[in-house]
C-alpha cells in the first residue's frame, strides 16, 4: 500500500472548520494564562498579542468556512490587525515610560492607581 | 493552486503544533529574549494556517505586520528595559497560578464544548479562493469606507501618542545658562544637564573639533 493511500484512508478528507476553532481556543486560554500570571510587562503585552492572534484565526475560519463569498471575516482580521499595530505601540511606549519612572518592569510594583 | 487534501491537513497539523507549542513556550519560558524569537514564530505559523485557508493577501499583511513590525518593536522594547533583577517572592503566588489555570481551563472547556456541539451551517458557499484580494479591496472602499478612514486616523494617533511617550523629558532651558537646550542637547557636544552643576560649560565646547 502506498502512502498516499494510506493517508487517504486514515486522515480526514478536508480539514475541518473544528480543528481551526479548537486551535484558536487553546491559543485564547493561553494568553489569558499568560495575561494574569506574567510578572514581566513585556511579557504581558505577547500575552495580549496571543490573544489577539487567537481571535483572528477564529474570523479567518469563519470567513472561509461559512462566508466564501462575501469575506467579511477577511476584512475584520485586517482591522483588527491594524489596531493590534497600534496597541502594541502604545503600549511599548507606556512600557518605558513606566521604566524611567519607576525602574522596574515588574507588574507587582506598578501600584500607582491603589487606594 | 491545489495541494492534496491529505498533504493539507498534515499542514495543519504541524502548523497547529506550532501554534500551541510555541505559545506555550512564550508564556512558560523564563528567559523573555526566548520568549520573543517564539512569539515571532507562533506569528509565521498563524500566517501559514492563513494560507491554509485561502487567504493570501491576510497570510502577507499577517508577515509584514506581525513579524516585521510588532516583534521586532517587542524585541527592541527588550532591549531599553533589559535589566537583571530578581522579583521578590509574593505570598499565595503557587495558588493563584494554580486557581487562574482552572478559570482559563473552564474557559477552554466552554470554548471547547460551544465548538464541537454547534451545528454549523456547513457547507457554506463555494470559497472565493484566488479572488480574495480584489474583494478585500472592494469591501474596504466601498462598506468598510468608514473603518477604513478611521483605522487611518487611528494609526496616526498611535503614532504620534507612542511619540510623545516614549520620548525623554529634557528641560526647556538650561539650569545654568537658560538657553534653550532642546536641539543642544543632540547637535552640540555638551554635558548632560544637571550632572555636574560646577563643572564650566565653555571650554568643553572649545575643546570639540
Amino acid at each position: 500500500m502506498s502512502l498516499s493511500s494510506l493517508f487517504a484512508l486514515t486522515l480526514p478528507t478536508t480539514v475541518p472548520l473544528q480543528g481551526f476553532l479548537a486551535v484558536a481556543a487553546v491559543l485564547f486560554c493561553t494568553g489569558v494564562w499568560g495575561l494574569i500570571n506574567s510578572r514581566n510587562a513585556v511579557r504581558v503585552l505577547m500575552s495580549i498579542e496571543l490573544m489577539l492572534n487567537g481571535v483572528n484565526i477564529n474570523l479567518m475560519a469563519f470567513s472561509s468556512y461559512l462566508d466564501g463569498q462575501l469575506i467579511r471575516g477577511q476584512v475584520f482580521t485586517i482591522f483588527v490587525i491594524t489596531v493590534a499595530a497600534a496597541e502594541a505601540a502604545v503600549g511599548l511606549a507606556i512600557l518605558l515610560s513606566l521604566y524611567r519612572n519607576r525602574d522596574t518592569v515588574d507588574m507587582e510594583r506598578f501600584n500607582l492607581l491603589r487606594w | 493552486m491545489s495541494i492534496a487534501d491529505s498533504t493539507q491537513f498534515l499542514c495543519f497539523l504541524a502548523l497547529s503544533a506550532a501554534v500551541l507549542l510555541g505559545a506555550l513556550g512564550v508564556v512558560l519560558l523564563p528567559n523573555i529574549v526566548y520568549s520573543a524569537f517564539l512569539l515571532g514564530g507562533v506569528f509565521l505559523a498563524v500566517a501559514g494556517l492563513y494560507l491554509l485557508l485561502n487567504a493570501s493577501f491576510v497570510a502577507a499583511a499577517q508577515m509584514m505586520i506581525y513579524v516585521g513590525a510588532v516583534n521586532v518593536l517587542i524585541l527592541f522594547a527588550i532591549m531599553l528595559v533589559n535589566k537583571k533583577e530578581t522579583l521578590e517572592a509574593i505570598p499565595g503566588l503557587g495558588v493563584r497560578r494554580i486557581l487562574s489555570g482552572a478559570v482559563c481551563a473552564g474557559l477552554l472547556g466552554l470554548l471547547l464544548r460551544v465548538d464541537f456541539t454547534t451545528p454549523w451551517a456547513l457547507p457554506g458557499p463555494v470559497s472565493i479562493g484566488e479572488g480574495a484580494t480584489i474583494r478585500i479591496g472592494e469591501h474596504l472602499f466601498s462598506d468598510y469606507l468608514l473603518p477604513f478612514e478611521l483605522a487611518s486616523v487611528l494609526l496616526l494617533m498611535a503614532m504620534i501618542g507612542a511619540i510623545v511617550l516614549a520620548r525623554r523629558d529634557v528641560f526647556s532651558s538650561d539650569v545654568i545658562t537658560g538657553e534653550g537646550v532642546d536641539q543642544g542637547l543632540i547637535e552640540k557636544a555638551r554635558t548632560p544637564l544637571l550632572l555636574e552643576k560646577n563643572l564650566q560649560i565653555q571650554p568643553v565646547l572649545e575643546k570639540t573639533p
